[in-house]
């Protein structure tokens, strides 16, 4: 659907007429109750006569804040008080809302405009019917906070009184609105506390995992502990006969890591009873290609490729091999990350119902709309016949872009008739993940004798085969610092592989924001020059890069944390040093400087950090932005520090918090120093670019407390110990 | 109280045999006929339907089934419902009938939450630290939240809110004692 379709059906809005269509629970709840006096201007708005506002929030929320933000836009431009607005979840509804889904931290992009317009329609109707209730012209009455004006007559009324008026009118084309100007908001730009903090607090149930339906049962789901295998028997008998257990069965599969693969459903009364049948499950099953393959068996396929001639050369600028020849000076490096698991914390679950050749589901998921399209597809049924609830994530950072676990309740939903809702143990989340590929970068690189970087060459040897990269493993033939150095050459070489992969939070940039900006630094030391001047230096030139990269405001950025952080002019004691990082992704331009303290011993303290961000001209809620970066910085930290995913067999080895840690409260830095540089651009994202630039900043922190270069992470794997 | 002895005992199938366990949860007696061996989480959310508790890893290695067992925060996933006979038991649900707990309102203050899916664990360990320390240092503070795991990395303001919840305990101590935190001990600032 374009943008112009958007809120086509508004046009059409009176008295909430065509808003008692749908099948929607959430839909009803809130457009179906006394339409005939409630404003309904489009599907994002419902005021009722005593003032109360309902906006929708139209798309998932997995802690991200846009159950908040997105509202705020609406709410700014309809120009009424937050404190009257309550905040509904919308349902996946293609027909009614456009672009449904959480990723590439997208949101503020798409919809900040389209949001405003639908609050501005409702005012614009607001101002008609005061205009035709007072017999005066539109253009002379005004709004303000729920009242509408007539200055020259003092008449006012409330949006609610003027509710069933407005109700009667025919909305506008919302592109032909006016927004207010900036200068007037009222909401947009001021702190908002999430709106389900209450909820959050008084632990309501709010997540898929909560979610129950009368007569539901739960469902557990055995896969082949080496990527696709199919079942080749299993005691299902055994399974049976276990307490609580009321269905066991096996189910083929679709041979498909992204939709279905095979397995065995068990399914009980309790999730316990259903997991606790899985003890007593024996099972042969037919392993697939995966089985060959190890992390072991990758790296050491990657040093062999690294002194092969590349597969393809990706770009070639200049003429590294003289430039690197002709160099003052130069540096070789191997740099080299592991594959990464999401981890959200509620481990993936969906509830499904098949009934009346319907299938409902209720799923906290990332993209109802390729959700649907996978359940339609796998089970042989129309997509029509399918309805999803968005519900709250506990977490989404890519994992919920993709649905296999949504197919599997689905499937066994129909094979047992009645609801069901699948868990996944943490065990199967970490084994069945979507993996943040890993990779390995052989550099050479040069500065010139006036310190300047003047050759660069990475053989990036990732994952593929016939031509193309696995999921999340490609690297852009403009990605910084592509364009800006005369000499430069991007080569690749794939390995097959048979781990399903994918996007995690800032895709492939919290990789190369760790390789790139590390060796850059290395560029840098080599060069004899200071990391944030031998930056600027790279980024004086009025070039644009991939994606719209604007080297300026990558500049301004880096400029101010150095400023706020006090660079180069803080004395620091032996064993302390601070590293710099910068990085571009998401239309987000972010430099982050990182003080460690590493102990003699080895024990590295994560110390204050400073980030600063160029997201465009407007930070729409300071209080999840300052969060959501916060939380992005130590995402990063938890990557680098003991994180890191191996396969053997064809298996992930990794099982749980034990063997794959997540960063702790005691291991976080004491403070982050968020800072945002409003410049002239469209307001763009913030759930991922503040991540890339935190791991390098972390490395080069290393290097300088201790002169231990990490070129490979986790950090675990390193000795750190310095005297 | 009375106190049931925790027998396993198989039946002919070789599964074990369910039993009645009773204890407190959030003020109300509750018996439970199920497997001795059933953890309290599955317990607390499947059969007694309380989902604040909630599920993240199953080994007492994230924190987020954090509840209170006889005043002490417990990690739910790991605790067999035989061993709880005759406790008193508070979830999340428990802690204040509205969320006017100072560990709740401080997370309300200071907008902690990003999914939330951690924060009924982190509340439960930090109303669980301020009812024992009532003015904690980060010492205590890193001692008695370092198995909280948030996925969102929200530590900073989680630090922070147990802070503010130890201001806002003092003062409602210090005012009219309105009852607004039940489960804080008197404070010692009161007098000051």
């Amino acid at each position: 659907m374009n943008r112009r379709n958007f809120l086509r059906v508004s046009g059409v809005a009176s008295g909430g007429l065509l808003l008692s269509v749908g099948i929607d629970p959430l839909g009803k709840a809130l457009f179906a109750a006394d339409a005939a006096v409630d404003f309904v201007p489009n599907h994002f708005i419902r005021l009722t006569p005593d003032g109360l506002v309902t906006i929708m929030a139209q798309n998932p929320e997995i802690g991200q804040g846009v159950k908040t933000m997105l509202p705020m836009l609406i709410a700014e431009e309809f120009d009424v008080p937050w404190e009257n607005v309550t905040v509904e979840q919308a349902p996946h509804d293609p027909d009614k809302y456009s672009r449904q889904f959480a990723g590439g931290s997208n949101a503020t992009p798409t919809h900040y405009t389209p949001m405003r317009q639908a609050g501005a329609v409702g005012r614009y109707l607001m101002r008609e019917a005061a205009a035709q209730e007072w017999g005066v012209a539109a253009s002379e009455v005004e709004t303000d906070a729920g009242v509408v004006r007539h200055p020259a007559s003092g008449r006012s009324a409330t949006y609610g009184e003027l509710a069933e008026v407005a109700a009667t009118l025919t909305a506008p084309d919302p592109e032909t609105v006016e927004l207010k100007d900036p200068s007037e908001f009222r909401i947009i730009g001021t702190p908002k506390r999430n709106v389900d903090n209450r909820k959050i607090v008084t632990g309501q149930p709010l997540f898929g995992i909560d979610f129950t339906l009368p007569g539901m049962l739960y469902a557990v789901y055995e896969k082949c502990p080496s990527f696709n295998g199919t079942v080749a028997s299993a005691n299902l008998d055994a399974v049976l006969a276990a307490p609580g257990v009321r269905h066991a069965f096996v189910v083929e599969g679709v041979g498909n890591t992204s939709t279905l693969v095979g397995g065995v459903a068990i399914v009980a009364d309790t999730w316990w009873q259903a997991n606790k049948a899985r003890e007593l499950l024996e099972v042969e099953w037919n392993e697939g290609p995966a089985a060959e393959q190890s992390s072991e068996g990758f790296a050491t396929r990657a040093a062999e490729l690294s002194t092969q001639p590349p597969e393809e050369i990706l770009r070639d600028d200049g003429d590294v091999d003289a430039a690197l020849a002709a160099a003052a000076t130069t540096v070789e490096a191997a740099y080299e990350y592991p594959f990464l698991s999401h981890a959200q914390l509620e481990p993936d679950n969906c509830t499904a119902w098949w009934h009346d050749d319907r299938m409902e589901i209720w799923a906290p998921t990332q993209t109802p709309d390729s959700g649907r399209g996978d359940v339609a597809r796998v089970l042989g049924i129309d997509e029509s016949q399918i309805s999803i609830d968005l519900i709250r994530c506990g977490g989404g950072f890519g994992r919920r872009l993709y649905n296999e676990w949504m197919v599997e309740a689905a499937w066994i939903a129909r094979e047992v008739g009645v609801p069901v809702k699948l868990l996944w143990t943490r065990e199967d989340d970490m084994r069945y993940d979507r993996y943040r590929p890993g990779g390995f970068h052989w550099f050479r690189g040069g500065v010139d004798a006036a310190g300047q970087l003047s050759a660069w060459d990475d053989h990036f040897v990732s994952y593929g085969q016939d031509g193309r990269f696995a999921s999340s493993a490609s690297m852009s033939a403009n990605n910084f610092p592509a364009s800006f150095i005369p000499n430069f050459r991007l080569a690749t070489s794939r390995m097959p592989l048979h781990v399903p992969t994918g996007a995690l939070r800032a895709p492939s940039s919290n990789a190369f924001g760790f390789v790139l900006e590390g060796f850059i630094d290395e560029l840098a030391h080599a060069a004899g020059r200071d990391p944030v001047e031998f930056r600027l230096d790279l980024l004086d030139a009025p070039r644009v890069g991939r994606g719209g990269f604007d080297a300026s405001r990558m500049r301004g950025v880096l400029e101010s944390v150095a400023e706020r952080s006090g660079w180069g002019r803080t004395e620091l004691p032996r064993g302390t040093g601070r590293g710099v990082g910068c990085y571009y992704s998401h239309r987000g331009y972010f430099a982050e400087v990182v003080e460690v303290t590493v102990r003699q011993n080895g024990r590295l303290e994560i110390g204050d950090v400073w980030v600063v961000g160029d997201v465009g001209r407007q930070i729409i809620n300071p209080l999840n932005a300052e969060n959501n970066v916060q939380g992005g910085v130590i995402e990063a930290f938890s990557h680098a520090l003991a994180q890191e995913i191996t396969i053997e067999g064809g298996a992930v080895v990794q099982s749980n918090f034990h063997d794959y840690p997540l960063i702790r409260l005691t291991e976080s830095p004491p403070s982050i120093d968020v800072h945002f540089v409003l410049s002239d651009n469209d307001p763009t994202g913030l759930g991922e670019p503040s991540l890339p630039p935190a791991i390098p900043a972390l490395v080069n922190a290393i290097y300088d407390a201790t002169g231990h270069r990490i070129r490979s992470l986790p950090l675990s794997r390193h000795d750190l110990s310095w005297s | 109280m009375r106190t049931v002895k925790a027998v396993e005992f198989p039946n002919p199938d070789g599964a074990i045999a369910a039993m009645l366990v009773t204890f407190q949860v959030n003020g109300r007696s509750e018996t439970v006929d199920v497997s001795p061996d059933m953890p309290l989480l599955w317990v607390l959310r499947d059969v007694l339907d309380i989902k604040g508790p909630k599920f993240g890893c199953g080994i007492s290695r994230c924190g987020a089934c954090t509840v209170h067992i006889d005043g002490r925060a417990r990690r739910s996933c790991t605790t067999r419902v035989e061993t709880v006979e005759g406790t008193e038991i508070v979830t999340i649900e428990g802690l204040s009938p509205d969320g006017s707990h100072p560990v709740q309102r401080a997370w309300e203050d200071l907008d902690v939450a990003q999914c939330g899916y951690c924060q009924a664990g982190q509340i439960m360990s930090a109303s669980a630290l301020l009812a024992e320390i009532p003015q904690p240092t980060d010492e205590d503070i890193d001692l008695a939240m370092d198995g909280n795991l948030c996925r969102c990395g929200t530590y900073l303001r989680i630090r922070a809110a147990i802070h503010e919840a130890a201001s806002l305990m003092a003062s409602d101590a210090q005012g009219n004692g309105n009852g607004a935190s039940p489960d804080a001990p008197p404070s010692d600032g009161g007098d000051r």
